[in-house]
């Protein structure tokens, strides 16, 4: 097949966008690289929209130019306005967006297909495929962000058969699916699959307790890129394949290390009812026995800290909640000045998103050396004098790896029970995303500091000048 | 089976590798940018959405194609953007000088 003049310059135009792309995503694999990295991923993408417009099919631009130009400025004024504190909610809205244009491209190329011949074989399975897949992104990814901006409740919410009814629906998706490729469909067809993927996705989100997000977040990332390749292989066009599967890929790999990071297999984050579970077996047996929690005061804390030559800092998603970032880089400051070695121990799925307590420290100005990883620090809490945990809970308790009964046993935790001493900055004696009473508090070595965490931290810091 | 079948597979193998490969090197510090710009990444649905949109000639294409070049839209400028803010962040720190 020898294409013309103008279709081989889209064509080039192309490789060149996924060049772009892929030389863009390299980038982002440091630090100081990384905003060169994202521009030139940009350039790929508006490169390849731009010559878009040279496809011959595109007949009318005026109705175009006023939905790139709606759909942009919300785009970037909701961009500019948003608070690094509300960027997992951002984030899963932007993936949604995504999600919900391939799914209306798919379901679209079809409709206008089939007004020419019945579409079957190979172009209507991935007419079905980016239809459900971006759907259940798009109601998934509006789920979650209700749920981050607490629109919703993020305790798990659940009904009688809800695992039966969501696989009914996913048989229903299929079943019509097959008739579609095969034939036997009927005009609503393609309807019908599109509003039960979106029932669907709803559905299995909202289940899905706030501790789980960083996992539903990555995930909802890779469906929605799958959903674009398809789309991509419904339209013809490689460029949005390629985009879309390394999307998908990203997704896929941050899900696993999610995963892994709280010991969970998908299945169980998506269909095991984590939050309801737990609740049941923490509550009556962990009462059961009287403990007692042993409070300090910001003063106290002040002068334990000031005299630390090693203090780690275990930021947690209370942190995010409490904006409390800018206080406790002031705090890590106070304690530098004095010659304290400070660094921030990070779990994995510390926070509702993968990374999230990265950029919220990066906007308060620490400096990306200080935040460790958790496998680098986890060997460092036996020489650690002072650790400082600021609204984390599960991912510091030591049930999950002492107490084989706990419903969280087995995830890696970070071991600050190790340490010396530990000061536990938290609102209340609530428990944690997992529901389950955490260890930590009642150990002979732990102090709790109540109130809210950006308070406690101003008045650490107050505090810490007088001492 | 069709030609252009066989080359769509060829590409998405090599997509998943290349794609593998690239983001396996991203550090966890950036993961959240990661994830926010491939977010703007596949907003390069919009595309799709310029040629359904662009080649609409029923009522339900127009509302539909519509609609999908308004999310896309949104997708792709407020994905960059945010992304880029985000990045800003990390590049400030003095330690990049290193």
């Amino acid at each position: 097949m020898i294409l013309d003049t103008r279709a081989s310059i889209i064509a080039v135009a192309y490789i060149v966008a996924a060049v772009l792309l892929i030389v863009g995503l390299r980038k982002l694999s440091s630090p100081a690289t990384a905003r060169g990295g994202n521009m030139l991923a940009a350039a790929g993408v508006f490169l390849a929209l731009a010559i878009t417009l040279l496809d011959r099919e595109i007949v009318s631009y005026w109705e175009l130019a006023l939905g790139i130009i709606i759909g942009g400025a919300i785009g970037i004024v909701a961009a500019r306005r948003v608070q690094m504190t509300a960027m997992p909610q951002m984030v899963v809205l932007l993936n949604g967006l995504g999600g919900g244009t391939a799914a209306l491209d798919s379901l679209s190329e079809y409709l206008r297909l089939s007004l020419v011949a019945p579409v079957r074989g190979g172009e209507a399975v991935s007419v079905v495929l980016g239809t459900a897949i971006g759907s259940v992104s798009f109601t998934g990814s509006v789920v979650a962000f209700a749920k981050l901006q607490e629109l919703l409740s993020s305790k798990p919410f659940q009904f009688p058969l809800q695992r039966a009814f969501n696989a009914l629906l996913v048989v229903v998706i299929l079943a019509l699916g097959v008739t579609m490729v095969m034939g036997g469909d009927t005009a609503s067809t393609p309807w019908i699959v599109f509003a039960v993927a979106l029932a669907l996705g709803a559905l299995l989100v909202l289940p899905i307790g706030g501790g789980d997000m960083p996992v539903v977040i990555a995930t909802l990332n890779a469906l929605t890129g799958i959903a674009a390749a398809f789309t991509g292989l419904v339209l013809h066009n490689q460029i949005l394949v390629v985009a879309g599967i390394l999307v998908g890929a990203s997704g896929t790999l941050l899900t696993l290390l999610m995963g892994k990071a709280m010991n969970r297999s998908l299945g169980n984050v998506f269909f095991g009812g984590f939050g309801a579970a737990t609740a049941a077996a923490g509550g009556p047996a962990g009462s059961a026995v009287a403990k007692t929690v042993r409070q300090t005061s910001a003063e106290d804390t002040a002068i334990a800290l000031a005299y630390a030559r090693k203090v780690v800092i275990v930021p947690g998603y209370g942190l995010a909640v409490a904006e409390g970032q800018h206080a406790v880089r002031e705090l890590a400051q106070e304690l530098e000045k004095r010659g304290v070695d400070v660094k921030f121990a990070i779990h994995p799925v510390a926070g509702r998103m993968p990374g999230h307590m990265n950029v919220l420290l990066a906007e308060a100005n620490i400096p990306y050396d200080e935040l460790v990883e958790m496998d680098q620090i986890n060997g460092d809490f036996d020489s650690t004098d002072v650790v400082l945990v600021v609204g984390a809970n599960d991912v510091v308790n030591p049930a999950a790896r002492e107490d084989p009964t706990s419903p969280i046993y087995g995830m890696p935790i970070l071991d600050v029970d190790k340490a010396r001493n530990v000061i536990v900055l938290k609102r209340s004696m609530g428990t944690g995303f997992a529901g389950i009473d955490n260890a930590l508090f009642y150990r002979d070595r732990t102090r709790m500091l109540f109130g809210d965490a950006k308070k406690s931290l101003t008045s650490l810091v107050e505090a810490l000048k007088a001492v | 089976m069709t030609r252009e079948l066989v080359l769509s597979v060829y590409v998405i193998i090599l997509a998943i590798f290349t794609g593998y490969e690239v983001i396996s090197r991203v550090p966890s510090i950036l993961h959240t940018p990661l994830m926010s710009a491939t977010n703007a990444i596949h907003g390069i649905v919009l595309l799709g959405a310029m040629i359904v949109l662009g080649a609409a000639d029923t009522p339900v294409l127009h509302v539909l194609g519509f609609i999908a070049v308004v999310l896309g839209a949104a997708n792709v400028f407020g994905g960059f953007v945010v992304t880029d803010r985000m990045l800003e962040m990390f590049k400030k720190k003095p330690e990049e000088r290193k």
